[in-house]
């Protein structure tokens, strides 16, 4: 590392930093400066331009935050919605020529770059239909350099003067992943929803460890042992996690834990992470682990605000810890189990780094959003990406809904 | 069930709760501990053995062969061949030896059949041929004969060294010059502190015009800010990266910044604005009375007032910049020169998933900035949980 890289670092920061702080004290600044009261001979003002000033002010305080919004978030969630009706290079087309079926089956992805041999392949299956199509041959393929995008396909249709279907594509990526028959798709959602055991073991832990170390003295370090991961990212717990389910090969000292507890016990070591469906619940572990700390410290200050007087009068009733917790202290917390659920809910339907990580979505492990930055980013398929995103997007939207209610209650109570 | 009472008097269940607590805390800290340890033992060591056994000594099964006739010295009548089957210097030890060339100890019960136990380090043994062998603890063997040898090639035998648990630095040594990792690591503080800074300050601002300034739509526009909360950015980044590609924002600095800036100003806003507009309205309105402008009340009055609120999104948003992975792996890319600490380590993951000394090293390296900030700051970041959490939605 040469010092060089620390101080363009450091100028980097210094003038993202000074460009936004320029603009909040320079813009305001000018304000006062463009409309300045007016001053009279003695050099009092004679006139207020308070009012026209204060007109202006919020906008130049909240303008920065709303463009930043609409650019980063507004505009880009309705162009979503837009592209989700593209081919996989974003252009929305009415038509397109369509495919047969075998060619389809041959499982050629058409955003991703056909080389000249599996073109040869496709040229097989056409071959049937379009006999003038094997005439073409592999140095055809070649010097034509066609190498992305459906561009080689139509380019063999071109060959065999075929006359190509010509189809409604406005649905393509919704036909594509709505179709019964894109286990990948269908598997994503199932997993995603599977998924949904982590706000609940998450909140069943924080609730336990939060009410365990509720009277205990020392209780602040446990507490703090269990918060510890929320300062970890998911690719780290990834890296920890995976050291844990490390499989070294069939009768050899195991260095895995989870491996090593096996063996000791009798078992057999296992590829943990190529096994259906333990590898679903393995990896929903590392984000339990995660989530934990979140719940316990929220439910934590929830418990320490159920007042103690209405234990202590159902005590006195003769109800015992247990129906004391079910019906005196739970409806109490209730409100904030749901922030829980809800906050972690939302955390788990956008789970990405863990699966990239740990299995790439292999063996039965995909998710939603890993597959949204597949199609995305490695098969560069922007139609299907943001087919994918539109469905994680109606999905949070009952939690959309719930957040604005609560919202404009808490509104009216201000 | 109280607390008061000592120890020895503590009922059964209370004793089982404090039980249970004390496992969970140890069930939650040992795969991180376990990554840890590891991240000093020797590369060896860690596909050796578990990181459980990291402090016991570990046997290890080898073996070596004697010099040969060019080796051989005459020393008082004796021919005699010196060595060490320690190749480097190393603070392993022989326990036993055995085999090979060296005679069966057939006495010996439950014996291994390949000799290996046969004799402890330091014993002499007498061959059929009327030399003599010893191998000492430290490695160091001698071979004496009174007639010469003819030994075109050394001998075999075999021994088992044991080796004492030795942790290093080398791992994070290693990994700090080889693998671009210093350099991700500053690349890493580059994208982190501005797209802290940065949506704090536009934050602050906006969420003192919401508490505290009068203008059109400022219901309306909140709850919009509120419902961005939930919308997953997966949603922006496709026609983020198309528009970055064509202004030409893709793999730099200021995109990452403004990117993450975007992402947490709804967090930003929605916190800060709890925490501003629950400021007393009288001090917002006695310094108008004094003629002071919006400006310089939020600057000279609201801004100091909310350190606390500030520090608690400040952690947040660090936490979440320096952990993130999609963003940058998005908008950042796998470049050296401007990587990132999560984005290189889950190439590392990919290329180099069985290098347990590099993973767990640098996996290190990564956490540890965010584990300073969160241990010394924890107290700002709860409160900023339960301000964003159980007050709002």
């Amino acid at each position: 590392m040469e010092l060089g890289q620390v101080f363009q670092g450091i100028a980097f920061i210094v003038l993202g930093v000074g460009a936004m702080v320029a603009y909040f004290w320079g813009s305001n600044y000018a304000l006062d400066r463009l409309i300045a009261d007016p001053l009279g001979p003695n050099g009092d003002p004679i006139e207020s331009k308070e009012n026209q000033r204060e007109a202006i002010r919020p906008w130049l305080f909240v303008s920065p935050a709303l463009i930043l919004l609409f650019v980063y978030l507004v505009f880009p969630a309705i162009q979503t919605f837009y592209l989700s009706f593209s081919d996989a290079d974003g252009n929305v087309r009415v038509n397109a020529p369509v495919y047969p079926e075998e060619v389809r089956e041959l499982n050629i992805n058409f955003a991703t770059p056909l080389n000249a041999e599996r073109m040869l392949d496709v040229r097989d299956v056409l071959v049937d239909d379009y006999p003038s199509l094997d005439s073409v041959t592999l140095e055809d393929i070649e010097t034509a350099n066609l190498s992305t995008n459906g561009d080689g396909i139509n380019y063999l249709f071109d060959r065999a003067n075929a006359e190509v279907e010509q189809n409604f594509v406005l649905l393509r990526n919704y036909e594509w992943a709505f179709n019964p028959n894109n286990e990948d798709f269908w598997e994503a959602v199932r997993n995603n929803i599977l998924w949904l055991l982590v706000p609940l073991f998450s909140t069943i832990f924080g609730l336990l460890i939060a009410i365990l170390a509720d009277d205990v003295r020392w209780g602040t370090l446990p507490k703090s042992l269990i918060f510890l991961p929320m300062a970890i990212s998911f690719i780290g717990a990834s890296v920890i996690w995976r050291f844990i389910y490390y499989y070294k090969g069939p009768d050899v000292e195991q260095i895995g834990l989870l491996n090593a507890i096996i063996v000791s016990l009798g078992g057999e070591a296992q590829a943990w992470m190529t096994i259906q469906p333990w590898n679903n619940f393995l990896l929903m572990i590392i984000l339990v682990w995660v989530q934990t700390g979140f719940a316990m410290v929220l439910l934590s200050a929830a418990l320490r605000g159920v007042p103690e007087e209405t234990k202590e009068a159902a005590r006195i009733d003769g109800a015992n810890e247990v129906r004391i917790f079910f019906n005196i202290i739970i409806p109490q917390i209730m409100s904030t189990i749901l922030v829980v659920l809800t906050t972690i809910t939302i955390v788990v339907l956008k789970v990405f780094d863990i699966v990239q990580a740990m299995t790439n979505g292999q063996n039965g492990t995909q998710v939603l959003a890993n597959m949204m930055f597949n199609e995305s980013f490695r098969n560069f398929d922007v139609g299907r990406g943001a087919i994918v995103s539109v469905v994680l997007l109606v999905a949070v939207v009952p939690v959309l809904v719930w957040n604005l209610r609560q919202f404009q209650k808490q509104e009216q109570t201000r | 069930m109280s607390a008061e009472v000592p120890i020895f008097k503590m009922s059964v269940g209370a004793f089982v709760a404090r039980l249970a607590l004390i496992a969970l805390a140890v069930a939650w800290t040992v795969p991180t501990f376990g990554l840890f340890i590891s991240s000093f033992r020797n590369k060896d060591d860690i596909v050796a053995s578990g990181w459980w056994a990291a402090l016991q000594t570990t046997s290890q099964n080898a073996q070596a062969r004697t010099g040969a006739t060019p080796d051989m010295v005459e020393e008082d009548g004796l021919f005699i061949i010196v060595g060490n089957v320690f190749e480097e210097e190393t603070s392993a030890t022989v326990s036993t030896f055995g085999g090979g060339f060296l005679p069966a100890n057939e006495g010996l019960e439950g014996r291994d059949t390949t000799g290996i136990g046969d004799y402890s380090a330091g014993e002499t043994i007498e061959l059929e041929d009327g030399s003599t062998f010893t191998l000492n603890a430290d490695g160091s063997y001698r071979w004496s004969s009174e007639t010469a040898f003819e030994l075109e090639r050394g001998e075999r035998f075999f021994y088992v060294q044991e080796k004492p648990p030795t942790f290093s630095l080398e791992n994070y040594n290693t990994v700090f010059s080889n693998d671009n990792i210093a350099q991700a690591f500053v690349n890493t503080f580059t994208v982190t502190i501005p797209s802290t800074i940065i949506p704090i300050v536009i934050a602050a601002f906006a969420a003192y015009a919401f508490s505290w300034m009068e203008f059109r739509g400022r219901q309306f526009l909140f709850a919009i800010v509120v419902g961005l909360l939930v919308v997953p950015l997966q949603l922006s980044l496709i026609p983020l990266l198309r528009l970055y590609s064509t202004v030409g924002l893709n793999g730099t600095y200021p995109g990452m910044w403004l990117a993450h800036t975007g992402f947490g100003l709804p967090l930003a806003i929605y916190l800060l604005r709890n925490y501003i507009g629950g400021l007393p309205r009288e001090i917002i309105e006695s310094a108008k009375i004094d003629g002071a402008s919006h400006f310089t009340i939020f600057t000279n009055l609201i801004l100091p007032l909310s350190i606390p609120a500030l520090a608690s999104f400040a952690i947040f948003q660090f936490l979440w910049v320096w952990n993130d992975f999609l963003v940058a792996s998005v908008f950042l890319g796998t470049q050296p020169d401007n990587v990132v600490m999560t984005v290189s380590i889950k190439e590392m993951l990919g290329t180099r998933g069985d290098q347990w000394e590099v993973l767990t090293s640098a996996a290190f390296i990564s956490m540890f900035v965010p584990l300073v900030v969160f241990i010394s700051m924890q107290r700002y970041f709860v409160r900023g949980l339960l301000a964003g959490s159980v007050k709002g939605g």
